[in-house]
């Protein structure tokens, strides 16, 4: 079996989650890896899109920011930001919308706002962008974060973005006609929503991670599908990819120093 | 008709204490030059507005230039946080920062009402967010065709937008391509106007017949500043300085650091430093 990090096993589970025919409003940073990491294994034909108007972009190196000149120059078009806003992302065009945050909860809200409170907040984050809209116009969410129980928490501080609500139905109450988010992939394992509850569940569990660790890293009394299997360890191809990817990505910025 | 100035007219005359600012430019085209004349000429109380407020208004902010920041994701792209931002809002340092906070939809849409004469914006937009109950400039409006309740934002009219493209001609006209972001909404929801540009040339010759073009009528003032846009990027010009963005995370990080950063690359240059700068960026090194 291929050695590899517990980031690398999360990067890939979250890339094998997208299709070859999904549309993908991708966040920057490990969700930008994902969805790269897709397109350049199983899903050459995924048309990535980012909150800076570039529509269908094919980046050789990953960008650090949402509007790296790479994503327009290898990009189908590039639109203004208020139509990719408009006619895209509410527009009901995109199937799969890619979140990170800080905090998340058990129903998958997310925080990307304050630690603590908005007015004194303790630790002020970047805020929303693109994810109060993304997070309810884009057909799912899914989510990828790193398990801690900092970030997976019992009650958020601020909801940023709305996944199923405070009590699981929400979206219904509020009359969101989108899925919202339909899995979460970390460091650890791979969450879903119970049906029904749209509790996020343990649906599968990383090569050589025990339901111990899983519950440990996670803020809330932590509940498995009665039928969790073990996630797929990364292939050499996956991994020779992504490795890749990230090597490319390091020459170009360092290139820039 | 747009008079072509000097940096420092453009913002002598253009920019006022008190004033609602608006630097735009989407990670690409970033007025970093026109923002360094701002703090250069010691504005205050300036309501900054901008969506990613990045490291063009943690600078503006660090120096003591602004009293609120009107924004939707307020962090140094894929690296971490802004700190001067930060300090300001956590700590009350230089002073305290007021802050009105959206979500990139609603900015984006904002914007546009501005450059379209409406008093609003209305998007299906913050649906089961916390944002709403900390800002009162976020509402609701129900359709009246269908009944549907829509978020309300206001329209953004600053007094005056700052922003950076790639050419002017002799006439004052201003083309910009790439990511082209909300450039020209907030150019044209604006009451004053400074546009930034890498060259001045006689005429722009070949172009698609939809390039995007802001008519000199629509511009108050053009200003050549060549590298203006560094650390970010001018597409067809230079690469964004992703070194530097990781770099300002230490610069940033005291406040002792950053004013002397500050006092030796800004306070004690000029607006040709930044051709230097991109010179370093330039796209044909790749």
């Amino acid at each position: 079996m291929a050695d590899y990090t517990p980031n690398e096993m999360m990067t890939v589970a979250a890339a094998r989650a997208l299709r070859n025919e999904d549309v993908c409003f991708v966040g920057i940073g490990m969700p930008s890896a994902a969805a790269n990491l897709a397109r350049l294994t199983h899903a050459p034909d995924i048309v990535l899109i980012y909150e800076s108007g570039t529509l269908g972009t094919k980046p050789t190196v990953l960008p650090l920011s949402i509007g790296d000149g790479e994503l327009c120059e290898t990009a189908l078009t590039t639109v203004p930001v208020p139509e990719m806003f408009r006619y895209w992302l509410q527009g009901g065009r995109i199937t799969v919308g890619f979140l990170g945050g800080a905090q998340i909860d058990k129903f998958a809200n997310l925080n990307t706002t304050v630690v603590g409170a908005y007015d004194k907040p303790k630790v002020r984050l970047p805020g929303g962008g693109g994810a109060p809209e993304i997070a309810t116009s884009c057909g799912e969410i899914f989510i990828i974060m790193a398990q801690s129980k900092r970030a997976f928490v019992p009650k958020l501080d601020f909801v940023t973005s709305l996944g199923h609500g405070e009590d699981g139905q929400t979206r219904a109450r509020l009359g969101v006609k989108t899925k919202g988010p339909t899995r979460l992939m970390t460091d650890l394992a791979v969450f879903q929503p119970e049906p029904g509850s749209n509790e996020m569940i343990v649906a599968s569990i990383h090569p050589g991670v025990t339901r111990e660790q899983v519950s440990e890293a996670t803020g809330w009394p932590v509940r498995f599908a009665a039928n969790v299997t073990e996630t797929l360890a990364p292939t050499a191809k996956e991994l020779e990819t992504l490795r890749d990817l990230h090597a490319r990505t390091r020459r170009a910025h360092g290139e820039a120093a | 008709m747009s008079r072509v100035l000097s940096l420092a007219e453009a913002v002598e005359q253009h920019v006022r204490d008190g004033d609602t600012v608006a630097m735009e430019g989407f990670t690409h085209l970033i007025p970093h030059a026109a923002a360094h004349e701002v703090i250069r000429q010691g504005r205050k109380r300036l309501t900054l507005v901008r969506m990613t407020p990045d490291l063009i208004y943690d600078q503006m902010i660090g120096m003591g230039c602004a009293e609120k920041a009107v924004f939707s994701w307020g962090g140094n792209p894929g690296v971490g946080s802004l700190h001067r931002f930060r300090d300001a809002v956590e700590n009350g340092w230089p002073h305290p920062l007021a802050i009105e906070e959206h979500s990139h939809a609603a900015m984006a849409n904002a914007y546009d009402a501005g450059a379209a004469g409406l008093p609003c914006a209305v998007l299906r937009g913050y649906v089961g967010a916390d944002l709403p109950k900390v800002n009162s400039n976020i509402r609701s409006i129900v359709c009246p065709f269908t009944g549907e309740k829509l978020a309300a934002v206001p329209a953004i009219r600053p007094d005056v937008g700052i922003v950076h493209a790639q050419k002017a001609d002799r006439a004052g006209n201003v083309m910009l391509e790439g990511i082209v972001g909300v450039q020209k909404e907030v150019v044209l929801a604006s009451k004053r106007s400074i546009v930034t540009v890498e060259e001045i040339v006689d005429e722009f010759g070949q172009r698609s017949p939809n390039a995007v073009i802001l008519p000199a009528w629509t511009i108050g003032c053009v200003v050549k500043v060549p590298g203006g846009a560094y650390p970010s990027y001018a597409f067809g010009y230079y690469k964004r300085d992703n070194a530097f963005y990781k770099a300002w995370d230490a610069i940033a990080k005291d406040r002792d650091g950053f004013r002397a950063w500050m006092k030796a690359n800004v306070l004690d240059q000029g607006p040709e430093v930044f051709a230097a700068h991109a010179r370093k960026m330039l796209q044909a090194a790749e």
